[in-house]
This record gives C-alpha cells, structure tokens and sequence, in this order.
C-alpha cells in the first residue's frame, strides 16, 4: 500500500485517502461539442496528472501531481497553493 | 538402520527429546528440531514422496522449502512440506497424490506411459468430444491433484498485526546478520527477518569442513543478542514488495505487515539442480541439502557418494561430506580447466571434463553413468563409467532469491561470467546484499551487508561488491535420448518437453512457461526457471539478457489463506435510539453502514401494514438519524448553495424549507435533500444517508474551489433526527410543545420540544403532514420517548425502513439512487420544476441546457395494475412497447392504503399520461399489463 503525503497531516497510509479524480478545468462558453468533449473523453496516456485527493479522517481536500506511468507522486499542495 | 551422525556442533536436534510420529501408517523416532524429512531419511526411508504428473517417486531434493513432491497431509491441514515440518509428538502423516502408498503408489504406471503423454498432452486431448470432458476431469483432478482439504479442518484464528521499523533486513545469513548490526550500530531500528527456525543461513550449514562458519555465526549470534534495536523474527517469510516498502510478514501465528524506511535484501540464492537422466531418484539431492541435513539434523545423506560438480562450492560440499564419512565415489567435475588437485591429493576419484550421463536404480539410486562430455549437453557415450554409489550430491549453480528485487522494480542484468541474473538499478531505498547480490565467499558476504547497511543509513555511497568466487555452470545439462531428465520436479517437466514447445512455437519464455507450466508449481520456479531460461535461450540462440524472466509476483511463497483472511472487521454505525429499538424488538436491516430498524417485531407482512396504517390512520415515528446534515453558515451561504443545488436559497424565506437536488457535471441526479432557512446567514441540509459523506465531501471540495464567504459544519453524527407523521401528529406535537402555536408549524424553525431545543423541517415524505425533528444525538432519546409516550395512546407506532419505503411510495416519490441511475436526468422523472433557469452557473447547469433540447426516450410514471399476478413484479421487471426494451419497473408494493398494487415505472415518454397502459415482463416469464396514474396515489386531502 502505497504512502500520500497529506500537505495537513504528513505522511499517511493510502486507505486514509479517497480519490478526487483528475483536476480539470471546465472550460466556460464552449459549443455542445465541446461541453460534451471535456464531459467525456478523458487523456488515458501515462504522464504527469494533476489529482484531487481526499483525507478522510480530517476531511482534507488537496492537489497530488503523480505520474501515472511511474505510480510516483511527484508532490501534493492545497488548492490555489503551488 | 539408522543413518544419524554423531554429534555435530551447531546442529539443530534436540537429543536429550526423542518423539515418535507415523508416517503412511508406520511409527518413526525422531528428535525435537528435527523436519520430517531429515527424521525418515535418518531412518533409511528413502521414497518420502510422489512427483505430480508421472508418480515418480521422490525424495530429498533441497531440504531447504522447496521439495514439493515431498507433501504431506495431518487430517486438518495439507500439502505440509517434509523438508520444513517439524516432527512433533504423535503426528500421523500420509503423503498426498499417490494411489496406495508412496512406496507402491498404483498410479505410477504413468511413469511407463509419459512416452504418451508429452508436454501439452491434456490441453489437446481432453476437449474433445466435449461431452466426454466432465469425466476426464474428475479422472485427471484425481489423479493429478496435490493434497484434499478437510471439512472439519478446526476453525484457526489469525492475528494481523502492522510494525514500522527504520531498516528491514530479509535473511539472517552472513550478508544480512552483518547488515542488521551495521545498521543497528548505526542508530537504526531493525527488523531482521528468516524463513528458517534458526538465524545463520549458509553459516548454518556450508562449514567446508572447517570450524571457520559455525565460529563466526556464534560471534554474531552473541552480537545479535546484544542488540536491543534488533528484533529477531524466526519462521517468519517476507511475503512479497508492495509500494513505499510494504512488505508483509507471514509469521508462525498471524500476518504483520512491516512499514520500513529502508529494506536490505539479504534473501540469498537457491541451488540449482543438474538435468541428467533420473535425476529425480531418490538419492540425488542438492549440495547444500547434503550440508543441511549434516549440519543441522546429523544425518548422512548417504554412505557413497558422487559429487557432480559445476560450482567452485562443490569442493566445500564434498570436505563436509569427507568430514561426515561419506565415501565419494568419484568426483565428476563438468569444467575440464578446473583445478582439482585438492581432491586428488585426498584420493578421491576425480573425473575432469565428465558429466553424469544417468543415474539408475529402481526406488534410489543404485549407481550412476559417468561420460566425457561436450560441456554443452552431448556426451560421449562410446567409453561410459558405472560408478555403484547410493547418493548423488549436485554443486553445479546458484540462482538468486530476487523476487522481493524485482517486485520493488529493480532492474536486472545477466552477468554472462557469473551466469547469475544480479541487480543493475535498485529501486529507491531498497539494497542487495550477499548471493543475491552476487557475495558468495563468507568475507565477501559479510563485507556487502556492512556496505548495504551504510548506504541505507546514508553514510557511504559505495558501488556494490561482487566477489570473483562462485559461478554457475552455464549448460548443467545432458542430453538423453530415452528422456526422463526433469528440468521441473514440480510439474514433471523433462528436458524435451521445453523443445516440443518451443517447437510448437511457444518460444517467448511467457508462453513457454504457460504451455509448459514451468515455474507454476508450488515452488514456483525456485529450481527451476534458470535452467527453462538456458533451454530457451540456446533454441532460439538469443543470449539470457534478451530472453528475460517471468514477471515475479507476491507471494514469494504459498500462504495459508487463513492467514490473509483473518478476522473480518465490518463497522456498523449505530443510531443515538438503537438501545430503544432494540427493547421494541426491531428487526435489523444494515443500510449505508447503519444498522436501522427494517420494521418492529418479526413478522415481517403484518408489521408493514401495521406501521403503514398507523401512519395514515393516526401517527408514527421513524428514525431518521442516519440522514446527512450540515449547517452552511456565512454571508454567502445562500449564494453557496445556489452554486451546488439546482434550485433558488438566496430569496428563500427564514422559517422556510425547499427542495434541494444536486447534480453532477453529467446533469445526472447524484442527491436531494431539504434546505430550511433558521436565520439570515444560516441554513440547515439534508442529504440521503448513503449520499451524506459524499455530498460533504463534494461541498468542501467546491467551497475550496470557490472561496464563498460561506462555513460547511457536517452535523451527520453529532445530530439524530426522527420523524413524526400521520394526522393526528400536530395534536401530539402540541402537548409537547411549551410556548410555541401549532398553526406557525409549516416551515423550518428553531423550538423547544419536551424540554429539548431542536430544529424542526416540515417534510412531505411519507405524509401530508408530518415533523422532521432534528436535535443534538445525545437529546434523542428523551425526545423521542416523549413524543412516543405521548402519542401512543392516540396509536402512534414506531415504523422501520420498509413501511417508509411504502409510505413514500403512495405519496409518489421516488429516492434517488433507488428510482435512478447513473444516467437519470430531472426531466426524466418530471423534476423541471425544481431547476432554476435564471441563475448564473450551478453544478450540472451546462449539461441540463444540451439535456433540455434533446427529445425524452422515457419517463419516471406512477402505475397500477388492475389484474395483479399472485406473485409481484420484482423491481427492474422491464417495461416492454412493441417488443422492444423501453424502461423498467423501479419501485413496485401493495397499497395497504389503497388495497392495491402501486408502483413506479419508467415508460416510453410517449406513454408517460395517465390512463396510458404498458406492459411489464414478469420474472417468471408472462406479459403484465400496467395502467398509468397520476401521482401522488394518495393523499389526506383526498
């Protein structure tokens, strides 16, 4: 079981945390195509992903950039912080 | 005939403590400490076993965890292993897989058959004609199959536990006995880890007839000793590598997993066997199973010997055997430029640049055929040697223990010198040290565990070390041309099996091992992978780099499944009120983690209509706890909450309540809930209880994101709710009320009820009228034993989730999650009310306007049928127009209201009026013809 370092609580085992799915940005006037593009089609290809994660026991939401070809994440922050 | 030795220093026997066990019904001494193996082997016994495929027999091949022909079973438990058993008093052993007994196993007439039976033999012939197949399986499962489990095997008790150290040392040899003082030294907490019963690996055993290693090993064992920062875990197997070094423990009574900042891996190497005709007899055996069963157990392996050798430590093998009196026969060395002149000057026979061409005899060795060879697998059979000796002693190559290596993700190299896959790139915090690092020499092994210590405790950057002693023969195998020359022992696996399937074009060592099953036995390879590696590299003539290794993977070793499974641990959430349901016998059902009342009493049936008419006729109460509640507090709370739910909060009225749906990106309905207005910064949310973490957890997420003058406080566990209904709740709740007027009670607002401040939400959910009263958990029995000693002299009853399911139903209303799925939108259960269009951007707003333009294909209805079957329509029943699949039934139970069948379905949106009719498959296969009405099917008003 892998180790997540919550920006709060430190290092912690990864059953504490729940996955917030990838960071992504809605894009804001858009067509329906285009809606429907960021809606649904996701970039599967391994590389650096910016992930929302959660710590459930203190109920902390923050950024983890990992690599998903390597499993290894690179570094973790709040939101709006970088 | 007893073949025990006297005395011998360090060995692991207990002589003063002699037992007696049974094996195959007949009665053995042995001493306390030792194996199975060693103590029938002492005895004379030679066939311990059956080999899998042709029932072969088997004896002693590495004594060291890995002779799986050598299983057997108690009664309880199965597939023991011989060479690691420890004899205990009054044990009653059989072996597994064989017809009769080991000694005349009747299955072994395979063994004459096996020219019929090649490799692949049971993919292709069993398959066809297919009716035929289930009794070929039975035949082959029976005759093929390892041990049966015992049904009345007793129930075993498995702790897990979790340790955390700062350097976790795998294999207590010189290399990791020496790793754990540096560190321990060092500052380090350390976890020394050892499959044996004893520490000491090699030292324990490969002496080279000298007193050197049992020496040293009592140095370090006393230096151990002195350690307080060592924990010393015996019979204990480091099961595999998992992510930020994780690495579980399988311990003699439970599982630990060990958290370590850095792992040394000290885990050595296993011996591997020469492939020569039968040198799967009983007899022939690895050096260092020779070593171990002297050193540790006192037993001779056997009165004369044959020394095979391949190794530079095959001349220590043979000074241990000379120092236990063994004769050696002759020794075969299969390098013709190696020195041999020690053995010489000792007499010995000494055959340079021979192989052994086979060993015969019928139940053990009786003596071996010695050729000239090639050094790359033919011999010259026109002058052979007959050497008469009854053990056959093979020191021919090492392969390394690597697999916790590889599953940390270091990269291997195949050092072509060497013939040993070594460790080219280690993964983060993770060290090699000793022979599986390439250290085979005792000063080299003990030097790499010091430098692997250092590195890991940061103190030196060292390359690593590699010794220049002990390289593997690169070709330990002879051609034969009648066969029997076993490269698998697990799976029977000769060396023309290999060619058949590379023939076959099963030439990538994936599929070879696939086709051919080498490696997939219980030991997993252990003796045998490097040498399918060798075979398939000379075929295909690609060097072993390129030919690659199977993928290695947890466990390193078989693990009980007791020992994985453990205790279960389900926590189950209970209510602030489950004392008092209990008292009033309710009948349990668990919901999103809560246990909750289902109904009250145990008929089921009769306690539904029961609590449903009390509701509709006078009043009930249900308890609502479990439900999600969160205060949003702030200037911008409504503003907030605007944001996340689809509808309007800003202008919403204090002392008011409002429908509240939130949806995803998608516009998919994901929760509903009530938000009641308190005061003018100040609301109060619900949300469904299994939604409730989720929802929060949504909520902080966005208010991270938005950055609202706005604080979300989660009330689910600290606050109980229940819910009172029916019509005569208003007069119950006056007598409990102090101050306030009933006629105000439409809304949402802050009171005092029965000496409790509490918040009450009027909510149409099961009833026209009815009380969502929510008040601080600890504040919930009283309040409820009031209104319940109030009103149940009226006939208000307790109800549990199934009566609420019905109650909600007859009002119409559907539950989220139960009545939709991950792809219902609000226009599909007629929900357009309740999203607002004129309010900026909320969660699923861009969706809804695609969603609006787009015509409906079906519809959420309300239905009843007016010919109910004797047996109801299940839910998800489907919903059938001109044959064709429309929709499906979501909600469907008997009316105690109404006396009839009522439910909710979804239906083609052109069938979505009233009066409209449908059909519903019948689970049991017939057509139900259902009529739609409006919602709600009931109602006071009415």
């Amino acid at each position: 079981m892998k180790l997540l370092n919550c920006p709060i609580n430190g290092l912690r085992p990864l059953s504490e945390f729940a996955y917030g799915g990838e960071v992504r940005e809605p894009p804001l006037e858009t067509s329906d195509a285009q809606w429907v593009d960021y809606l649904f089609n996701r970039n599967g290809a391994p590389g650096i992903k910016r992930e929302w994660w959660y710590h459930v026991p203190s109920g902390t939401w923050f950024i983890a950039e990992r690599d998903t070809g390597s499993d290894q994440v690179i570094k973790t922050y709040l939101w709006g912080e970088v | 005939m007893t073949q025990r030795l006297p005395p011998q220093p360090g060995e692991w026997i207990d002589r003063s403590r002699t037992i007696e066990f049974v094996f195959e019904g007949k009665t053995y001494p042995a001493f306390v400490g030792d194996t199975v193996s060693s103590a029938l082997w002492a005895m004379g016994e030679r066939v311990l076993g059956r080999s899998f495929k042709y029932h072969r027999p088997r004896g002693i091949l590495s004594h060291a965890n890995q002779d799986v022909n050598v299983m057997l079973e108690d009664g309880t438990r199965t597939n023991l292993r011989g060479d690691v058993l420890p004899v205990e008093a009054g044990m009653v052993l059989k072996a597994v897989n064989r017809l009769g007994s080991v000694e005349r196993d009747f299955y072994a007439v395979l063994d004459w058959l096996s020219p019929f039976l090649p490799v692949g033999f049971y993919y292709k012939t069993f398959h066809r004609p297919k009716a035929l197949f289930p009794f070929w399986e039975g035949v082959i499962r029976r005759m093929a199959g390892l041990g049966a489990l015992s049904p009345h095997a007793p129930r075993s008790e498995t702790t897990k536990r979790h340790a955390y150290c700062d350097v976790l040392v795998v294999g207590a040899g010189p290399a990791g006995l020496s790793a754990a003082l540096t560190a321990s030294q060092g500052g380090a907490r350390v976890i020394l880890v050892d499959e044996n019963p004893r520490i000491g690996g090699t030292l324990s055993y490969d002496h080279g007839g000298e007193k050197h290693a049992l020496d040293t090993l009592r140095a370090l064992q006393a230096r151990i000793a002195n350690e307080a920062n060592i924990r010393v875990c015996v019979n204990t197997t480091a099961l595999g590598y998992y992510a930020d070094h994780l690495v579980p423990l399988a311990c003699p009574n439970g599982l630990e997993k060990v958290r370590a900042s850095k792992v040394i891996i000290a885990s050595g190497a296993f011996e591997q066997p020469a492939v020569f005709r039968n040198n799967d007899l009983p007899g022939v055996m690895l050096g260092s199973a020779a070593q171990r069963l002297i050193h540790r157990y006192a037993v001779k392996p056997c009165e004369r010997a044959v020394v095979l050798a391949g190794h530079d430590l095959a001349r220590r093998v043979t000074l241990d055997l000379i120092a236990a009196g063994v004769e050696i026969a002759a020794y075969v060395e299969l390098r013709e430029t190696a020195d041999c002149r020690w053995a010489e000057q000792r007499g010995i026979p000494v055959y340079r640049g021979y192989c052994v061409y086979e060993a015969y005899g019928k139940k053990s060795v009786e003596g071996v055929e010695v050729c000239l060879w090639d050094g790359q697998g033919r011999a010259d059979v026109t002058r052979k040697h007959r050497i008469a000796c009854d053990g056959v002693v093979m020191s021919v190559g090492w392969a390394p223990a690597a697999a916790l290596l590889y599953q940390s993700g270091c990269q291997m190299r195949f050092d072509e010198t060497r013939q040993q896959f070594l460790p080219a790139r280690l993964a983060e915090g993770i060290y090699a040290a000793g022979r599986v690092n390439g250290n085979f020499g005792l000063e080299a092994a003990l030097a790499d565990g010091e430098r692997a210590a250092r590195n890991a405790l940061g103190l030196a950057i060292g390359s690593d070390r590699v010794d220049d002693a002990g390289y593997s023969h690169p070709w330990p195998i002879i051609d034969h041309p009648r066969g029997k020359n076993f490269i698998d022992f697990d799976e029977d696996l000769q060396l023309e099996d290999f060619a058949n399937a590379i023939q076959e074009s099963f030439d990538n060592i994936e599929l070879l091992k696939r086709f051919t099953t080498v490696g997939m036995g219980p030991s997993q390879g252990k003796h045998s992978n490097m040498n399918a590696i060798r075979v398939l590299s000379r075929i295909r003539n690609q060097p072993i780099a390129e030919v690659g290794t199977t993928t290695s993977r947890p466990f390193f070793h078989p693990v009980p499944l007791g020992l994985l499974a453990g205790r279960s641990f389900d926590p189950e959430r209970l209510t602030p009120l489950h004392a008092w349901h209990l008292a009033h016998e309710a009948t349990w059902v668990s919901l999103g983690g809560w246990q909750r009342p289902a109904f009250y009493g145990s008929d089921r049936a009769s306690a539904i209509v029961d609590e449903v008419m009390a509701v509709r006729t006078a009043a009930g109460l249900i308890d609502l706890s479990t439900l999600g509640k969160f205060e949003i507090r702030g200037p911008q709370a409504g503003l907030f909450l605007e944001r996340f739910y689809t509808g309007h909060y800003q202008n919403q009225a204090i002392g008011s309540t409002r429908y509240a749906m939130l949806l995803d990106e998608t516009g998919v309905m994901v929760d509903d809930g009530i938000v009641a207005r308190l005061a003018e910064d100040f609301y109060y949310v619900t949300a469904s209880t299994s939604n409730a973490a989720a929802v929060y957890r949504e909520m902080t997420r966005c208010q991270q994101i938005w950055g609202l003058d706005a604080t979300i406080i989660n009330l689910t566990g600290s606050y109980g709710a229940l819910n009172l209904a029916g019509p005569l709740a208003p007069q119950i709740l006056a007598a409990l009320l102090s101050k306030h007027r009933l006629e105000r009670l439409n809304g949402a607002e802050q009171l005092e009820i029965a000496g409790v401040v509490c918040r009450l939400l009027h909510v149409r959910f099961v009833s026209e009228i009815a009380y969502e009263i929510h008040a601080p958990a600890r504040a919930m029995l009283a309040l409820w034993e009031a209104i319940h000693s109030e009103g149940a002299p009226h006939g208000l009853k307790p109800f549990g989730i199934e009566a609420q399911r019905v109650l909600r139903l007859e009002m119409g209303h559907f539950i989220i999650g139960h009545d939709t799925d991950g792809l219902t939108h609000p226009f599909e259960v007629g929900l357009d009310w309740a999203l607002a269009h004129d309010k900026p951007d909320y969660l699923g707003y861009r969706s809804l306007r695609i969603l609006k333009r787009k015509p409906l294909k079906k519809r959420l209805v309300g239905f009843t049928l007016t010919q109910p079957p004797d047996v109801l329509p299940d839910e998800c029943c489907l919903v059938l127009r001109d044959g064709a699949i429309v929709g499906r039934v979501t909600s469907i139970a008997h009316s105690p209201t109404l006396n009839r069948t009522i439910g909710l379905a979804y239906v083609a949106a052109e069938d979505a009026v009233p009066g409209a009719t449908f059909v519903i498959r019948h689970q049991h296969g017939m057509d139900i013809l259902a009529t739609v009405v409006p919602r709600p099917f009931v109602g006071e008003a009415r």
